[in-house]
């Protein structure tokens, strides 16, 4: 944990330590592939539902996806974790690398795969548990059992969700007790304890009121700076609010895949532009 | 243009009202001639029994004398019955369900598998009575004991603890197994620390009324050939033995008047069994019991 910790924090002088450097420095200095996806299909039954994906996910980025409902975007992000397989009739090719590793492997045992690739899921579903347990879950099942490493995980996860304060006094209490908004920042608490290396949202705040909506929000900007953050959103606002890289989907193809402002100011393709225009969608 | 003419729904609303009002009647007669039925049978049985249950009644052992006879062997067979059956369906019957609804595919196969356990909830006890004679009577020649018994009247309850076990577990919202799995936990372990957890109040409820069902049942232990009067107690597993409903079924048959009496006796002793089993199917539920 606490190498964790340091690792995290090299990686953030690194990325924050403005060197004297050129433009062409700039250019070599890019960040860090974390997740490659290269010539990727997805086929439900007959369905071809993503066709030929071609992204690269960075290091300490926030990358965004959006896109009309049914084009795909949130069986991309359960496809990099692998939770796409829990529906039986999927069938892929192609490659997704997670750190220069191909997940698709069936060697890859998806339990590894998994406690690196953390997810956050569009209605919040934390345990009908306790505070603590909820977060000291993920903990658990990797073999911690040792009362005070929880502790310290419980309260760093909480504190690393931004939801410590609200919630030291009643760690016993069931997470039920809590209203939308906690609750799923409970849940990305348990997605941290885990200590992941990227983290998808699917649609993190949709079920959520603006105010729990803008905490989550800051909250994402916050962890980018110790984890690889892939959201999906149907708030294209939000997208552009957060996100340094944003994929538009479209039909199970990804139309554009370009710096957030560029996508929202200069968009290349028509249908992008239409887009994020409100024109359909 | 409106379409809806305010005068003719006022004209309605008499009649509407008036039908909503008789089906509530309707119901609640019914419920009322269900509980009536209940209420002479409970009262019948009490006046008639009550005399009976006595310390001697539960120490002594059957008797061709109305006032000698006593309930001990059977009660005692109930319970060691009981001591068979619940292992053995509560554990087969939770792991067929984990598996068919956890592992096994959906494909036909599955599908046939679970319309047949579906069909063997409604096959008649007998039919149990005569398989279990066949297989633990005498090709296990296990004997008339309680295991054999035991092993019969398993068999009976199974499908209905599959089918409450299965309900209880698909009853468990999908995104808490997402939420398991999606931090890298197995199947197993989503299965003992989220699935189960959830599921308990309800494969407990199934699996004691299932129970309860095993011990007022007869007709395959009269099949097994189990005696009605016995008079010792066993003293193992592959023991004789006797049961409670055997024991009443005895007595209502014979041609003494007093033997009814001691009959509703064991009646009420039965029903006490099946009140206490049903109050823990109750607590348990109200423990384990967690809203989503």
């Amino acid at each position: 944990m606490v190498e964790l910790m340091i690792k995290n924090e090299k990686a953030k002088a690194t990325i924050k330590t403005p060197s004297p450097m050129t433009s062409e420095h700039i250019q070599t200095v890019e960040k860090n592939t974390v997740v490659q996806t290269k010539g990727f299909n997805l086929w439900y039954g007959d369905h071809h539902a993503l066709k030929d994906i071609n992204l690269d996910i960075k290091e300490n980025e926030v990358t965004a996806i959006i896109g009309p409902s049914g084009c795909g975007k949130s069986t991309y992000i359960k496809a990099l974790n692998r939770m796409v397989e829990l529906v039986p009739i999927v069938k892929t090719n192609g490659e997704i690398n997670y750190r220069g590793r191909n997940i698709l492997d069936p060697s890859y045992e998806v339990e590894e795969l998994r406690t690196k690739v953390g997810m956050v899921f569009q209605k919040p579903n934390p345990f009908p548990k306790s505070i603590y347990d909820n977060i000291a879950y993920g903990p658990r099942i990797h073999g911690i059992k040792n009362k005070k490493i929880l502790d310290e995980i419980v309260e760093k996860s909480l504190r690393g969700a931004a939801i410590w304060d609200e919630v030291k006094d009643r760690l016993n209490q069931n997470a039920y007790g809590l209203s939308g908004g906690q609750q799923q920042r409970i849940c990305i608490a348990r997605c941290l304890a885990i200590e992941p290396d990227v983290i998808l949202m699917d649609e993190p705040t949709s079920a959520l009121d603006p105010i729990s909506t803008l905490k989550v929000e800051e909250l994402v900007q916050e962890l980018k700076d110790n984890y690889s953050i892939i959201i999906v959103t149907h708030n294209m606002q939000q997208a552009a609010r957060i996100s340094d890289k944003t994929a538009f989907f479209l039909n199970g193809e990804v139309v554009e895949f370009d710096q957030t402002d560029k996508i929202f100011s200069t968009p290349r393709d028509k249908r992008t532009e239409d887009y994020i225009s409100g024109r359909f969608g | 243009m409106k379409y809806i003419d305010n005068t003719d729904v006022m004209k309605r609303m008499k009649s509407r009202l008036k039908m909503n009002k008789v089906w509530k009647s309707i119901f609640l007669i019914a419920t009322g001639l269900a509980l009536l039925t209940l209420v002479i049978l409970l009262a019948r049985i009490i006046t008639q029994g009550a005399g009976y249950l006595n310390w001697d009644f539960f120490n002594n052992f059957g008797s061709r004398f109305p006032e000698k006879a006593g309930i001990k062997a059977a009660l005692i067979g109930s319970v060691y019955l009981m001591l068979v059956i619940a292992p053995v369906s509560i554990i087969l019957g939770v792991g067929t369900a984990i598996y068919l609804e956890e592992y096994a595919k959906k494909n036909k196969f599955t599908s046939f598998i679970q319309m047949n356990i579906s069909n063997l909830a409604g096959v008649p006890s007998i039919v149990f009575g005569l398989l279990g004679l066949t297989i633990f009577v005498r090709m296990f020649l296990l004997g008339k004991s309680i295991l054999a018994a035991g092993f019969t009247m398993s068999l009976l309850i199974l499908p209905v603890i599959i089918v409450a076990a299965q309900e209880a577990i698909r009853a468990v919202p999908k995104e808490q197994r997402e939420a398991s799995y999606g931090m890298g936990a197995t199947k197993w372990q989503t299965i003992t620390r989220v699935v189960l957890p959830a599921a308990v109040p309800g494969i407990l409820t199934g699996s004691i009324l299932a129970l309860s069902r095993a011990v007022g049942e007869t007709a395959p232990l009269v099949v097994l050939g189990i005696p009605v009067i016995l008079q010792f107690l066993p003293d193992g597993l592959l023991s004789q033995f006797t049961t409670l409903p055997l024991q009443i079924y005895d007595w209502a048959k014979r041609p003494q008047e007093e033997f009814q009496f001691v009959a509703a006796a064991g009646i009420i002793v039965l029903m006490i069994f099946l009140i206490l089993m049903n109050s823990i199917a109750i607590m348990i539920r109200n423990k384990f019991q967690k809203r989503y």
